[in-house]
């Protein structure tokens, strides 16, 4: 599983980061540290059929993106 | 240069943008655009503007200036406004806006305070520069439709609304720009003293911008916008969360918000129609209700 962390970029970047990942079959985690990239990496995850769990720790938040069948 | 005509107040505005797109005509018009539309909200008429310049003439040609210039030009003549002068200095970073000083009928000012309940919401142009700007950022494909999309409306002026507005003798009005329609509409229900209702199903939206913005290309003051009004905002049950969010949207260049007693409703989206302008019922005026219903998006 592999890690991607956005902390310290403002959008699009988190977004344009992530996007390549999202047909992959590989389950990922994303790091952000602000409300817009949060909210646009779940709503990109979202529509390609992700599960999106926000994880809170350490004045950050881990996105987890799971589906199923996916590892 | 001719005197104004008697009894005639003046309504002066400023408003200066960063670069929006890459055609620098097309942001010079933009930003006069986006300028001249303070005034027409105001029930005013364009008289003469100045404009104010940053650019960084020891890295850039000077060739894209005189374009953003000239496109700024091209939308005062369209407006019949005249040019009075300006002030460039150098920067590192290129900045383009106008001071707009406009002539108003002062017994016939329309403001963003006066709202009554029972008047219904007209807004004149789709909603999403936000996000189609951050959409051509991105490099997301389809740049040059998006950007042909982005211009389309940006570059328009609000000339025709600001008419339909003086002829109706309409008394309160806004542009809808950075603050997004929700946050617009929010500050005139609060300076008017009234509850805004918003239809999330019948506002407008540009080509392709839900598209994009379920693709998470929705700017960070969008979300600001939004987090911004929240105190004063009621989300009612079922409303699709992306079209309560786009409501937000900040806006460059945007169309005006209308405020018209219903019964004049249909009169309104006639006489835009008959101008060749667009016009959206996206809302209605309530009596007060509770604080945090100010705003409330349906």
């Amino acid at each position: 599983m592999q890690t991607i962390d956005t902390r310290g970029l403002s959008c699009p970047q988190p977004v344009l980061m992530v996007h390549p990942h999202l047909d992959a079959d590989e389950a990922l985690d994303v790091l952000v540290d602000s409300e817009a990239s949060r909210e646009n990496v779940s709503r990109a995850a979202a529509k390609r059929g992700w599960t999106v769990t926000p994880c809170e720790c350490d004045g950050h938040v881990r996105l987890e993106l799971r589906k199923n069948g996916v590892r | 240069m001719q005197t104004p005509p008697p009894g005639m107040a003046l309504v002066q505005t400023v408003d200066v943008l960063s670069p929006l797109g890459n055609n620098p005509t097309l942001f010079g018009r933009t930003a006069a655009a986006n300028a001249l539309s303070d005034v027409y909200a105001m029930g005013g008429i364009p008289w003469s503007a100045m404009n104010i310049v940053s650019y960084p003439a020891s890295t850039l040609p000077l060739d894209v200036l005189v374009e953003i210039l000239n496109g700024g030009n091209e939308a005062l003549a369209q407006a019949g406004a005249v040019l009075a002068g300006g002030h460039t200095l150098e920067d590192e970073q290129i900045k383009y806006g106008l001071s707009v000083t406009g002539i108003v009928d002062p017994a016939r000012i329309a403001s963003n305070s006066g709202l009554v309940p029972g008047d219904v919401l007209i807004l004149t142009k789709p909603l999403g520069t936000g996000v189609l700007a951050t959409a051509i950022k991105a490099g997301w494909p389809g740049a040059e439709e998006t950007e042909r999309e982005l211009y389309r409306w940006t570059t328009r002026l609000n000339a025709n609304a600001g008419q339909v507005l003086r002829d109706m003798g309409l008394r309160a009005a806004t542009d809808v720009t950075g603050f997004g329609l929700g946050g617009h509409a929010l500050e005139m229900a609060r300076g008017s003293a009234v509850s805004v209702e918003l239809d999330s199903t019948a506002l407008p939206f540009m080509d392709n911008v839900e598209d994009f913005a379920g693709d998470g290309l929705i700017p960070a003051g969008t979300y600001a916008n939004r987090r911004h009004c929240a105190c004063h905002t009621t989300v009612l049950d079922g409303v699709d969360e992306l079209r309560s969010t786009l409501a937000f949207d900040a806006q460059t260049s945007g169309g005006l918000l209308l405020a018209v007693p219903a019964a004049r409703s249909e009169e309104a989206l006639e006489r835009l129609r008959t101008l060749g302008e667009p016009g959206w019922i996206v809302g209605r005026v309530h009596p007060l209700r509770s604080p945090a219903e100010q705003l409330i998006i349906a």
